[in-house]
């Protein structure tokens, strides 16, 4: 409420403004009504001024005067055509159909233009608590600099790097965190907790990708604790993005199996297996519709016609070539990057595409 | 809620530059003083709203207000103060904020000016500018809002580009929008003097100060950036010719010749219809230059965001203004009075020679910036013109314009005498050439452009300082009488001579360049590496952990020929947030010359890359432009009605002045 007040006073001021100098009468200076002739007179008085201080010489004087006085007549000629009127009914009616635009114009486009791009609700936040959040954030950013510059001295201090790492991965510096969770494995030594954390970090800065390197340290991790769920979890993820769709399923049931009961974990594993074509009891999840595998299924269908019928851009073959990955159709994935590359022979760039998909999806056998 | 009303403000500034637009308009048409007097309250009213939210977008970013999405994509709670501030023109949408906020500013120093300009000339004077600040107002509200909410707000911004961190940015940009934005005034007079279709002195006497001083500004602002370039960027160059460099060069160019042209109008009531032209073009290539840095056409550190709609909205923009301009410029133009009249060989003569070659040399640099970008649009092939394309053809028209320069100066207005000018240079040409001798002897076997430069430099700073001799001093007058009557010479004699001496003292930098050297090696610690009589060693490499960045400074103690002249620091840092190395050059100056030290990478045997370049009277590039600049300020405080007078044909006193 408060802020449609002062945004209304500050629409008031800007229409008086303009009405201001509607509502006056004035006179007008004989500089404004004529100022050309003025401005030659005081050019003539400038160069005698000159000529007294001895700056021009008397003949520069005399021809600059001349020059001078030929402009002051010719200006004279023009005025007289010119003149203002400011009185008569035709002023008055132009006064107020400005009075009236300014009135009407002003505050329409103001408020339009705020209205479409502005957030006054915005001010519903109590300020208190933004405050507070900054106040509470700062004291985060000095507590990390005061680890940070602990850590420049002592590198070697294992416990340091593991306290930090997970707050470089809330603070978005996520590769800063792998290399924190790094070196406190060398320090610290290996734990499962540890190494699990460590290979989530890098899956996630590798957005959700597990590499190589994040699944030797998964494996390093399910050794020393063969429960190791967060690990187990990532080994399956890891299976399922290599193709393995059946030890994937496994490795996911296994998991389930041995979970305890509402384990955090139970959900996101559920949701895997049911993307892999496994039906599990869904009991109260979500409220949400939510898309399934029939309704992918049936969408990548489509575009695969479509792609038959009509042909495509190299895009869409990828696309599809991964949507068949991903709903677990190996077989079809492996035919499909075949047919891409009979479509796109002539395409050097298509071909690179469809290449760099089947390498991504480690589509071995695809390749060509 | 400050955010709030500032995004309001700025709405309400675009409705009262509707107002400011349309009502002065119909008042100098219809003659009508009370609404042409609308005019400079609206204008006032216009800045008092930017302003206003000016501040609040530098509240939002000083108090870190992260539910400002500008605020948490170009500012961090743990950036320093300054760059806080200085961060509201780092991103584009508050760099388009602080030009409007600039226009306005100019705009209501125009409507504060009362009594000095004619009222139908300022209504209309006052309108074109509302039309420009209408363009660009529509253009922050719709494709560049700084003032959108994000919901809800984030725990911490995204940090300033690096890069931009440095003082640099609390400088360059708003000296560079003042001459920029200063132009849209020379422009806004232009237009209206067209539209009132009346030209005389009046006119350049009012439009003089602004182009002086835009120009001044826009000197500065291009000195700095050059200087920023050469410190931060690490390279040891200081200018590349690169489009957004020639970007800002054009303007100037155009402006230069704009400034010399407007003095012959004011003086002679000639050129009229070339001063507006290029009044329009000035402002139309300062227009070019935002949009080839805002539009994302070009990437370089300028071009904060890419996004295709605001390059679309702002060559709508350019196309309206620049076209529409140009437009009534052909329509009204024919009736515009022609006036006095001139003998080639004169002061006007050779000012018309000095405008053809810099708008020559505008018209390359032009072709050089967009050939590239027309290339890759028609073929999309990827071609750069560099610097061997500008040495081929800016140089070759600069030169000339150099040589000529004293002579122009020393010519008297609407007849001159060549020879006669010729004989009172002759002093100037004698030390000009014993000069290059010298230089040739004591630099033997080096590069011969180096002493040719200098050699210019000097005569153009003696052939300036000339006029000022001849003008106070014959032979026999004691030298007290002398001395006074220079004192009393106009101080926009003063402003031209000291102008000019500032272009020699910028060429003589430049043509020192050719002897700088420089030296390239991976150094451990306690090494040295060398350039030429300079040598820098490796002391110690500390790391450092500051607020938002963290660095490996370098220490290096230097040595010129064995002495010890001190030790200098130069960095690599890494920002942590975008997670962005920069590199900090360490600087050590010497006289006039500076040492640079600038490191590469660090390897793992702890040794390090290191770049050492020695140049020779790098300083006087930037010396020079600042003396160019303070030669417009001085001129701009000279405030007296001019008018050229003609001298007769003989005097014979004047002529032949040796100068020992």
């Amino acid at each position: 409420m408060v802020i449609w007040i002062i945004l209304l006073l500050m629409t008031a001021a800007a229409v008086m403004a303009v009405l201001w100098p509607l509502s006056r009468h004035r006179g007008f200076t004989a500089q404004q009504l004529d100022p050309d002739t003025q401005f030659y007179r005081e050019q003539i008085a400038e160069i005698e001024r000159d000529r007294e201080r001895g700056a021009l010489l008397d003949s520069e004087a005399e021809a600059a005067k001349a020059e001078a006085g030929r402009r002051l007549l010719r200006a004279t000629g023009m005025t007289a055509a010119d003149a203002f009127v400011a009185l008569g009914e035709p002023a008055l009616r132009r006064r107020r159909a400005a009075s009236t635009l300014a009135l009407s114009m002003i505050p329409i486009i103001a408020l339009a233009l705020y209205g479409a791009y502005g957030s006054p609700h915005f001010m519903a936040r109590p300020p208190e608590r933004q405050a507070q959040q900054q106040g509470g954030n700062f004291d985060l950013m000095t507590a990390v600099s005061q680890i940070e510059a602990h850590l420049a001295q002592n590198p070697q201090d294992g416990r340091g790097w593991e306290v930090v790492a997970p707050v470089y991965f809330r603070m978005g510096r996520v590769d800063d965190a792998v290399k924190a969770y790094e070196t406190a494995v060398r320090y610290l030594g290996p734990s499962t907790e540890r190494l699990s954390n460590y290979g989530e970090t890098m899956v996630l800065a590798k957005d959700g990708l597990v590499s190589a390197e994040a699944q030797a340290v998964f494996e390093q991790a399910v050794k020393l604790d063969g429960q190791a769920f967060k690990a187990r979890y990532y080994l399956a993820v890891a299976a399922e993005q290599d193709g393995k769709a059946d030890k994937a399923k496994q490795a996911y049931a296994e998991l389930l199996a041995s979970s305890p009961e509402g384990a955090p974990w139970a959900g996101a594993v559920k949701q895997r297996l049911a993307s892999l074509g496994v039906e599990q009891p869904v009991a109260g999840q979500g409220d949400a519709p939510q898309i399934g595998a029939e309704d992918i299924a049936r969408m990548v269908s489509g575009l695969a016609e479509r792609l038959e019928s009509q042909g495509g851009s190299p895009e869409e073959w990828a696309r599809l070539i991964r949507s068949y990955t991903v709903l677990g159709q190996r077989d079809k994935a492996v035919a499909t990057a075949a047919r891409a590359r009979q479509v796109l022979a002539q395409d050097n760039a298509g071909l690179k595409t469809i290449d760099a998909m089947t390498r991504e999806l480690k589509l071995t056998d695809a390749a060509p | 809620m400050i955010v709030e009303a500032g995004h309001f403000a700025l709405a309400l500034a675009l409705g009262l530059s509707l107002i400011q637009f349309i009502v002065p308009l119909w008042g100098a048409r219809a003659n009508d003083p009370v609404l042409m007097s609308v005019g400079p309250v609206t204008g006032l009213a216009v800045f008092v709203c930017i302003a206003f939210s000016f501040l609040a977008l530098t509240v939002a970013y000083v108090t870190s207000d992260f539910s400002v999405v500008n605020v948490v994509e170009n500012s961090h709670s743990a950036k320093p103060l300054i760059y806080k501030i200085s961060g509201v023109w780092g991103n584009h949408e508050g760099s388009m904020l602080l030009w409007v906020l600039i226009l306005a500013l100019f705009g209501s120093v125009v409507a504060l000016a009362k009594d000095s300009i004619p009222m139908r000339l300022q209504a209309n004077t006052l309108a074109v500018q509302a039309a420009i600040t209408i363009a660009f107002l529509l253009f922050i509200l719709l494709t560049s809002n700084p003032f959108t909410r994000l919901i809800p707000a984030a725990a911490e911004g995204q940090d300033l580009n690096p890069l931009l961190q440095d003082p640099g940015l609390a400088i360059h940009p708003p000296l560079l929008y003042i001459g920029y934005v200063g132009f849209s005034i020379s422009f806004a007079f232009a237009c209206a003097a067209l539209i009132d279709g009346r030209i005389d002195a009046v006119w350049a006497r009012i439009v003089r100060p602004w182009t002086l001083g835009a120009w001044a500004f826009l000197t500065l602002g291009i000195a700095m950036g050059s200087y920023w370039a050469y410190y931060e960027l690490g390279w040891g160059g200081w200018w590349f010719w690169d489009p957004v460099e020639n970007a800002s060069l054009m303007p100037w160019l155009a402006g230069t010749a704009l400034l010399h042209s407007t003095v012959v109008m004011e003086k002679r009531d000639a050129l009229k219809v070339w001063t507006i032209l290029l009044a329009i073009l000035t402002f139309s290539l300062s227009l070019l230059g935002t949009f080839l840095v805002r539009s994302g056409v070009l990437t370089s550190v300028h071009s904060f965001a890419v996004d295709p709609e605001r390059g679309t909205f702002i060559l709508g923009i350019l196309i309206l203004f620049i076209g529409g301009s140009l437009a009534l410029f052909a329509w009204r133009a024919p009736m515009l009075k022609q006036g006095g009249l001139f003998a080639p060989v004169s002061r006007e003569g050779a000012l018309v020679v000095n405008n053809l070659f810099l708008a020559t040399a505008c018209a390359t640099v032009l072709i050089g910036t967009l050939y590239p970008l027309a290339l890759e649009v028609v073929t999309g092939e990827k071609i750069s013109v560099g610097e061997p394309f500008f040495n081929l053809t800016f140089i070759p028209l600069i030169l000339p314009l150099l040589l000529l320069l004293p002579f122009g100066q020393t010519l008297a207005w609407k007849r001159g005498n060549f020879l006669g000018t010729a004989q009172r240079l002759y002093a100037v040409f004698g030390i000009s050439l014993l000069a290059t001798i010298a230089m040739f002897a004591f630099e033997y076997g080096g590069p011969v452009a180096a002493p040719l430069g200098i050699g210019l430099g000097v005569y153009l700073i003696l052939g300036s300082l000339n006029e000022i001799v001849t003008r106070s001093w014959a032979k026999g007058t004691p030298l007290s009488v002398a001395w006074r009557k220079a004192a009393n010479l106009p101080r926009s004699t003063w402003g031209t001579v000291i102008a000019h001496a500032g272009v020699g003292l910028t060429v003589i930098g430049i043509a020192a360049t050719a002897w700088g050297v420089e030296g390239l090696a991976t150094v451990k610690l306690g090494e040295r590496i060398k350039a030429g009589d300079y040598e820098a060693r490796l002391e110690r490499v500390v790391p450092r952990t500051e607020a938002n960045y963290r660095e490996d400074a370098a220490v290096f103690t230097i040595y010129r020929q064995g002495h010890e002249l001190g030790t200098l620091e130069s960095m690599k840092r890494l920002y942590v947030t975008r997670g962005m190395p920069t590199t900090e050059a360490g600087i050590m100056t010497v006289g006039l010359g500076q040492v640079y030290v600038s490191l590469g990478e660090v390897q793992n045997d702890g040794s390090v890359g290191v770049r050492i370049y020695y140049k020779p009277l790098v300083l006087l590039i930037w010396i020079g432009s600042v003396v160019m600049a303070l030669g417009g300020g001085i001129s701009l405080t000279d405030r007296r009605l001019r008018i050229g007078a003609p001298v007769r044909a003989k005097i014979p006193a004047a002529a032949a002045v040796p100068a020992e």
